[in-house]
């Protein structure tokens, strides 16, 4: 079968040889299928040695392709890797049984500690699936006919998954017209709650479909889905859902304290905070007249420079409780500085369990209204210079705490910027049509390459 | 009867900055605060515009009446008697107030009061109790000692008034070797600027004393018993190098004197931790100089000890332009050393804090009266807890705060 091998061009790479074994099971809706299962051989076998690479050309491809993987192969290397991790199990003495993948992380983080930076090139041992890359099987069958009748568009499960959307928005429409006509029809009062999540980004579609996809693929695909969501929004709700990504997490990440109460029965509440290498703990209590005590010592004479001093009011300011709160607060490490700066955040996730849940949602919105320049929407002028730093003059329409702290209150904890809807410098391929937010790489790509 | 009118006018006023504060929540200092937007209400302030200067002044110009009542409230000193008390001793940045206000404003406070107190309570045929005003930076130990020199002033008495004692242990040039005891220095430069602010504050007072002893200053010149102090002081005016030697007889005719009755004295040293500290100065050999190997700092130190009578010593400890002492002392122990220490031994220690509340709130007022305070968020109750925080009711560091706004 070299001749289909030589005549598909870019799929070869993903052609995952049997080994000999050749399957005639057909399916349709293989999209997902051809992805990770591996072609079931029943019908004839022909053991054919295959080689994965071009030996006979004699030159050394095989460093040039990518590597293929059998079916074999792959099963073995999952075989090992269970069995090793019941050995691992056994040697930090834990339960084979119930030994998850972060206790196998925590024992490879034990047993050969790394100082590499790059956390990628540790020692890691996970499962099989996630390090080799998923390949698909090969597509035709031994008398070169392809299994699937969209093959010869060149991307079978893009197009397959299209034909099954449309299918299924024809459906609702005719359901929907047939309710009209005979009057059942209601407006759909459940409206279904979108927000918390997104559309899958161009690139979870293509690990999704095992397939290379174009960005006008990519962006008709999510307008057929949006289509589809407008003629009825609980339409085909599980469908839907294998699309969407929630993006929820990031803003519950803040866990609020819960406050407890000293021996007077004052309510303090206890949380840290840190920049650079500085490291602080600081305890606020609830009343107070505005002291602030750092290792010990008057905030006036621990800070001699007024713009510390500024970095220190600004979480109570913010929250218009200047003078109303004690803070004993303990600090470590960096320069007067980064001190300054540990010391506000920890105060400001302390003081959260003072407030009420919208305020501290404010609170996480509090770069944008004009608190630290961190967090901002970057114009693309600001991302021309090497940090983001604007190079004009009056930049600074924030107060005096116009630094970029790296640690600004939540938003550290949600770590994406936000991406502007309708900004000029966010290229329009990548928008989501929601709007949210996207993955600070993502997002980092697109403001470098395209501007 | 003042008083009365003044407590009225304060309750009155109290009344109506409350009310302002209500109608007024809106004006923010910093950008980005969460206040409700409300209509401006500045103009509320303008109304209550003759009630804020009883809060934070008082008409009371004569620091011998100046009781409780007054505290936190300011009252200014005739630009004249500034002249006359405090020719170049006060400090920089406050008389640069004085020039751009256009008039010396002091604050009536806790520490200087009671001082005033054991002043006017002073037993004279005791000796000199010692009162050293201590406290962190900043906290207004400095114009509390004026505050008492001027009362002291009011009252008649001398005044030796040393502005700054650490100017004496360092950035001296011209140390020559003292005629007097070939093992000292004299410091003609520092001492002839001493005789001349002594003679603009104590003029009337030069006629009146009479020298002691006979005093030889070189093969030409000398001073016989019984002329006027002035001729001592001009010696040392017209001779520079005569003048370190001509300050050691002035001190020591009136320590000699006091007890006598004729007048009282007030010896009035500022930053006093200088005197038992380390200098910097070297001699041409590059050998360092210790303290007491200056002549003006030893005959000063004998000026501060409590074995005379007819008097008060009131001195400050000062961190500000001390040698070799760390940001954060303040206390008497650390700033003076053993030897300090045990040489001011039985002495009454007067604590200088930061502002109260009310005290914060009346300068304030004054800054904003003065026009000294521009920014227009500036009299929001917000702007002032600002104010409050970034300076945590420390003087100084509201002084400083205020001039950039």
């Amino acid at each position: 079968m070299a001749a289909p091998c030589v005549s598909c061009g870019a799929p070869l790479s993903y052609r995952l040889f049997l080994g000999g074994r050749v399957s005639f099971a057909r399916r349709h809706g293989v999209w997902k299928a051809a992805a990770a299962e591996l072609q079931i051989g029943a019908g004839s076998q022909i053991l054919r040695l295959r080689h994965t690479t071009g030996v006979t050309t004699k030159k050394n491809v095989a460093a040039l392709r990518r590597e293929t993987y059998t079916v074999d192969f792959i099963k073995k290397q999952i075989e090992e890797f269970n069995i090793g991790k019941r050995h691992l199990a056994n040697m930090m003495g834990e339960d084979p049984e119930t030994f998850t993948q972060e206790d196998i992380d925590r024992a490879i983080a034990y047993l050969f500690p790394s100082g590499l930076f790059e956390k990628q090139a540790r020692p890691i041992m996970k499962h099989p699936e996630q390090i080799f890359p998923k390949q698909r099987a090969v597509q035709w069958g031994e008398d070169g006919r392809p299994f699937h009748f969209l093959f010869y568009t060149g991307k079978q499960s893009y197009y397959s998954l299209m034909h099954e959307t449309y299918g299924k928005l024809l459906d609702v429409e005719k359901r929907q017209n047939q309710l009209q006509a005979k009057g059942l029809f209601s407006e759909n009062t459940k409206t279904k709650d979108l927000i918390g999540s997104r559309w899958l980004i161009k690139e979870e579609l293509e690990d999704m479909l095992v397939e290379k996809l174009s960005d006008q693929d990519y962006a008709q695909f999510i307008r057929l889905l949006e289509r589809l969501l407008t003629v009825q929004r609980d339409a085909e709700e599980e469908f839907v859902q294998q699309f969407r990504r929630s993006v929820t997490i990031q803003s519950k990440k803040q866990l609020i304290e819960p406050l407890q109460y000293d021996e007077q029965g004052m309510a303090f509440s206890t949380s840290e905070g840190k920049r650079k290498s500085a490291r602080a703990k600081a305890v606020v209590y609830e009343h107070g007249s505005g002291r602030i005590k750092v290792n010990g010592i008057d905030y006036l004479l621990y800070f001699p420079v007024m713009q510390d001093r500024e970095q220190l009011m600004f979480p109570f300011h913010f929250l218009d409780r200047l003078g109303k709160h004690d803070v004993t607060c303990t600090v470590a490490g960096g320069g007067p500085s980064s001190q300054a700066g540990a010391i506000r955040l920890a105060m400001a996730k302390a003081l959260c369990s003072f407030v009420t849940e919208e305020e501290v949602e404010w609170m996480r919105q509090g770069a944008r209204r004009g608190g630290s320049r961190w967090g901002r929407e970057l114009s693309p002028r600001d991302l021309g210079t090497a940090d983001h730093r604007p190079t004009r003059q009056g930049a600074e329409e924030a107060g005096p705490g116009g630094r970029p702290q790296e640690v600004h209150l939540e938003e550290a904890l949600s770590a994406p910027t936000q991406a502007g809807r309708g900004d000029a410098g966010v290229c329009a391929h990548v928008r989501p049509t929601d709007g949210r937010d996207l993955p600070a790489s993502v997002r980092a790509c697109c403001g470098m390459v395209c501007f | 009867m003042r008083v009365q009118i003044a407590a009225t006018m304060l309750s009155r006023v109290t009344r109506l900055t409350s009310r302002t504060r209500q109608l007024d929540p809106g004006r923010i200092l910093h950008t980005g605060s969460r206040a409700p937007q409300s209509v401006a209400a500045h103009l509320d302030d303008q109304a209550a515009d003759d009630g804020p200067r009883a809060v934070s002044r008082t008409s009371e110009k004569d620091p011998a009446r100046h009781g409780e009542q007054h505290e936190g409230l300011h009252y200014d000193i005739p630009l004249q008697d500034v002249g006359t008390l405090f020719p170049q001793s006060l400090p920089p940045r406050f008389s640069m107030q004085v020039k751009t206000f256009g008039e010396a404003c002091l604050m009536v406070r806790k520490p200087a009061l009671e001082l005033l107190h054991y002043l006017k309570n002073t037993d004279f045929a005791h000796p000199a109790v010692r009162y050293v005003l201590y406290g962190e930076k900043g906290t207004g130990k400095t114009l509390s000692l004026c505050h008492v020199i001027h009362f002291c002033a009011k009252q008649d008495w001398l005044i030796l008034h040393v502005p700054d004692a650490h100017l004496w242990v360092k950035n001296c040039r011209g140390l020559l070797p003292s005629a007097y005891d070939r093992t000292r220095l004299d410091q003609p430069a520092e001492a002839s600027a001493w005789l001349k602010n002594f003679k603009t504050t104590n003029e009337r007072f030069l006629s009146q004393i009479k020298v002691q002893g006979q005093y030889v200053w070189n093969k030409r010149e000398s001073t016989e018993r019984g002329r006027p102090l002035g001729e001592v002081v001009e010696q040392g005016l017209t001779r520079a190098k005569s003048a370190t030697d001509a300050v050691g007889v002035v001190l020591k005719e009136l320590k000699g004197q006091s007890r006598a009755g004729g007048f009282r004295l007030l010896v009035a040293v500022d930053g006093v931790n200088a005197l038992w500290g380390r200098t910097t100065l070297r001699r041409e050999d590059k050998s360092l100089v210790a303290a007491e190997e200056l002549a003006l700092v030893h005959n000063l130190r004998k000026m501060v000890r409590n074995d005379w009578h007819g008097g008060a010593i009131a001195l400050t400890l000062s961190q500000t332009g001390s040698l070799f002492k760390p940001r954060k002392a303040y206390l008497p122990q650390e700033l003076l050393g053993k030897e300090g220490f045990d040489a001011l031994d039985p002495f009454v220690p007067i604590l200088v804090s930061n502002y109260s509340p009310k005290e914060f709130e009346s300068c304030v007022q004054y800054y904003l009266e003065s026009s000294w305070l521009q920014h227009e968020k500036a009299h929001t109750e917000d702007g002032k807890k600002q104010l409050l925080f970034l300076s945590d009711a420390n003087p100084g560091q509201l002084e400083r705060l205020c001039a950039h706004l």
